[in-house]
């Protein structure tokens, strides 16, 4: 498929519109991309969380494909039995071989935290299947509660600021590493402001010959506290701050797929929002550079990376 | 449907390989299992036929129970035959998606090998598994022998395919007790067995894009009550499907099933209430004690979910003293699970015989037909001097 | 709508009709509403790809306009358009002018 926008836009939505998610929301954005990457056949099946809830309050689904939510942590576990099966018809003939594609849309607090050996049990396996996590950094859902994809010194409303405490004491998980590190075909970071980007590593992801994982970052107006038409913004600034990367693990190789130029300082990245206002405080300036130590070292590895596996 | 007896073949096996041979003669399109004392043998004599090409199921050799339920939705919703088997703290670890399985109506049978809910750690039977989730809506059979296990295992998937009921099954076969001994059984023939639990046609299958169905939507207070509703009544469905399918497979094999079974029970001044293997014990001590002069009986309990309180109520009402035996333990109930549907049974039926609970068997404690014998003793002496206190006592424990 | 009995509707809480959420109108939610003007509009679409709720309207492969039944009033795609193309008035001032 053609990545254009011109030829992108003459599908219709699989997604509907009339769905119940905050106004600026990313999910959707992510979404409606990553379904027209993928087309049709495809089932979808998606963890509890804001888009699990918002797209389908019953008696209304904004989901044009079929589409199976059964738990929380368990979404890819779900997937292997839905894909198993169609192997299984397909192979006694009772239903032919359309081409049928596997999806899997979970937050970061299904992906990370409460779902992590679920994945794991289903990329060892082998399946063949696409895992999106949208990640909005928190049980967002909820009321949002930290996650460990919560970012280090991020309030949440379960590492809130006070005076003992200032916000989220962990580092965030690499869970993208933990994924490469199952050797799936294919393993990547994305962000909705990057849609081509995106797009073509979901075309990527799903024509490969087993499991593969997208790290989505979603920008969260309600949980991040920032203007709600700021969205596509935020997923620019995180990306320049390299607060999160865009790269690829193709087979085993490391590839960044986004050099910022000039790399902005992470203290940009709290200034533009409500959950980082306190780092803003000059008592906190500590806080910052120890972030800012963080985030340098994971760029670091990553083109340690890049190039130990060219 | 089918009408003609059909002869079986004289076998020796454990209960657990009774149970794979019978998943291998129904070859179900997906099995997904995680090993767990003492279901082992279920799942490594069936990944055998799978090896070996007798079975072309596509298993899934999942990485817990709970993914293990997970992935049985997962595939029973995409349109197709799932079974799975587990124990104890197996079946508690997919606490949450057994909720998940009936409240979609997915008809998923599972082969549960009751083993006791730690802690502390314990490997043997009672039913603490199956017992803690009779009110998720699954259907639930007791196996007295592996014959039924056997016999149980098959007709569950009518059962839960039937359109009237659509809900996940189980039948239970004691551990180690059944599951690891050998008894003589009759198996069907594989022609049999097919013919018997027929084609599986899925109504709304999540592979079927031309008509993209949405499962497991967020259900509020304007509509989950409805839901829950027709759970409800597909229970009551049940009730009558359960020995309509039992008696169908009379037709085939000589073996009749219904709800329950009494033994020497219609002129007994006492009786036992009971399920699983250790009926088979009990029906050893009625015989003692009959011997003796005592008019004793029992009633076995085969199908607990839906439990058949009317007829329960018929059979035992008028018995002078009754003790309902339970394999397990509802800490802080008045009496326990079996012995609470016995006594609802009785008093909305208008029944108010004497009535005593018993719990045995914990853990794997072996109880002899001796042990039930004191039970009946205890029952006659209930009789003569009226006092039916304390309501919960406890069988074999060194007190 | 009517709320249905148990008896009326598909088991296991099953729904059959897909993309249905269409029958609510989230243009409910706007406190702020898109004006797109077509004079500065190259089409370039970016609006589409960014909208979270497939409210800009394409006709013939052109964009025509808002879908106000749906539009929740992000402001993402005038914070977007590359042209400056679309602008947020106040709902409330909006309502007005109509």
């Amino acid at each position: 498929m053609v990545l254009n926008l011109e030829q992108i836009s003459t599908e219709p939505d699989l997604l509907a519109s009339g769905h119940r998610l905050c106004a600026g929301c990313s999910e959707s954005i992510v979404v409606r991309q990553v379904l027209h990457a993928v087309g049709t056949p495809v089932v979808v099946a998606t963890s509890t969380g804001c888009l699990e809830v918002t797209t389908t309050p019953y008696p209304h689904s904004a989901w044009r494909v079929p589409w199976i939510h059964s738990a929380f942590e368990n979404a890819s576990s779900t997937i292997s039995g839905v894909e198993t099966m169609y192997r299984a018809l397909v192979k006694r003939g009772k239903i032919k071989d359309v081409g049928m594609k596997f999806v899997v849309f979970a937050g970061d607090g299904a992906t990370y935290d409460i779902g992590l050996q679920f994945i794991s049990g289903a990329m060892e396996r082998g399946h063949k299947f696409l895992y999106v996590c949208l990640n909005n950094e928190a049980y967002m859902n909820t009321g949002i509660q930290r996650s460990s994809a919560t970012p280090f010194g991020a309030w949440t409303t379960t590492s809130p600021v006070g005076e003992a405490k200032a916000g989220k004491t962990e580092a965030r998980k690499d869970v993208t590493a933990i994924f490469a590190a199952h050797d799936i075909p294919y393993v990547a970071q994305a962000a909705p402001h990057a849609w081509k980007d995106l797009m073509s590593k979901v075309q990527k992801a799903i024509a490969a010959d087993g499991p593969s994982f997208i790290n989505v970052l979603i920008p969260c107006q309600r949980g991040w506290r920032y203007p709600q038409d700021q969205t596509i913004a935020m997923s620019r600034l995180a990306v320049d701050t390299c607060v999160w990367s865009l790269y690829e693990v193709i087979d085993g190789k490391w590839i960044i797929n986004y050099h910022p130029e000039p790399r902005k300082p992470v203290i940009e990245w709290f200034k533009s929002q409500g959950r980082f206002q306190h780092l803003v405080r000059p008592e906190n300036s500590h806080l910052v550079e120890e972030f800012q130590g963080m985030v340098d070292r994971h760029w670091k590895r990553l083109l340690d990376r890049e190039r130990c596996s060219a | 449907m089918v009408l003609k007896q059909v002869k079986g073949k004289a076998v020796a096996l454990e209960g657990d390989r009774a149970v794979a041979e019978a998943m291998r003669q129904m070859n179900p399109d997906v099995v997904a299992a995680y090993p767990i004392t003492p279901q082992t043998e279920i799942v490594m004599r069936f990944s055998e036929f799978v090896a070996s090409g007798q079975v072309d199921t596509e298993f899934i050799p999942v990485e817990s129970e709970h993914a293990s339920m997970s992935a049985c939705i997962g595939a029973s919703a995409a349109g197709g035959r799932v079974q799975t088997a587990t124990a104890g703290a197996g079946l508690a670890l997919m606490w949450e998606v057994i909720w998940v399985a009936s409240g979609t109506r997915l008809p998923i049978v599972m082969h549960v090998v009751n083993r006791s809910l730690s802690a502390p750690l314990n490997i043997h039977c009672d039913h603490s598994d199956s017992i803690g989730m009779r009110d998720a809506g699954w259907v639930q059979l007791y196996d007295e022998d592996v014959q039924e296990a056997y016999d149980n295992a098959i007709q569950c998937v009518r059962i839960a395919e039937h359109p009237d009921v659509m809900l996940p099954t189980i039948h239970a076969l004691d551990g180690f007790v059944l599951g690891h001994n050998v008894e003589r059984l009759e198996v069907l023939p594989d022609e049999a067995v097919r013919e018997f639990i027929g084609e599986y046609q899925p109504r709304y299958p999540l592979l079927d894009v031309n008509h993209p169905v949405t499962y497991g939507p967020m259900d509020l207070q304007d509509y989950f009550f409805e839901h829950k509703r027709q759970q409800a009544e597909a229970m009551v469905n049940a009730m009558d499907v359960v020995p309509m399918i039992g008696e169908e497979f009379g037709k085939l094999t000589g073996r009749h099933y219904g709800l329950m079974e009494g033994y020497r029970l219609e002129d007994a001044d006492y009786a036992l209430v009971l399920m699983g293997s250790s009926v088979g014990t009990a029906r050893t001590a009625v015989d003692i004690m009959r011997e003796e002069g005592v008019k004793a009986g029992l009633l076995k309990i085969r199908c607990f979910r839906p439990f058949p309180a009317a007829e329960v109520a018929r059979a035992i009402g008028n018995k002078k003293v009754i003790a309902v035996m339970d394999r397990s333990l509802s800490f802080g109930a008045q009496v326990n699970p079996l012995c609470l549907e016995v006594v609802a049974a009785l008093y909305t039926h208008g029944y108010t015989p004497k009535l005593i609970n018993y719990v045995f068997g914990l853990g794997g404690r072996d109880t002899i037909p001796q042990h039930i014998c004191g039970v009946y003793r205890e029952l006659i002496e209930i009789d003569k001097t009226g006092v039916v206190e304390p309501a919960l006592r406890f069988l074999g424990v060194r007190d | 709508m009517a709320a249905k009995s148990w008896r009326e509707v598909p088991i296991g809480g099953l729904i059959t009709a897909p993309g249905n959420s269409l029958e609510y109108a989230t243009g409910d939610w706007r406190s702020f509403r898109p004006i797109w003007d077509e004079s500065l509009c190259t089409n370039c679409k970016v609006c589409w790809a960014y909208c979270p709720d497939g409210a800009i309207r394409l006709d013939n492969g052109e964009v025509s306009g808002i879908n106000l039944t749906y539009c929740k009033g992000c402001g993402i795609c005038a914070s977007e358009c590359p042209q400056k193309a679309i602008r947020m008035i106040e709902e409330a001032q909006a309502r007005e002018m109509a």
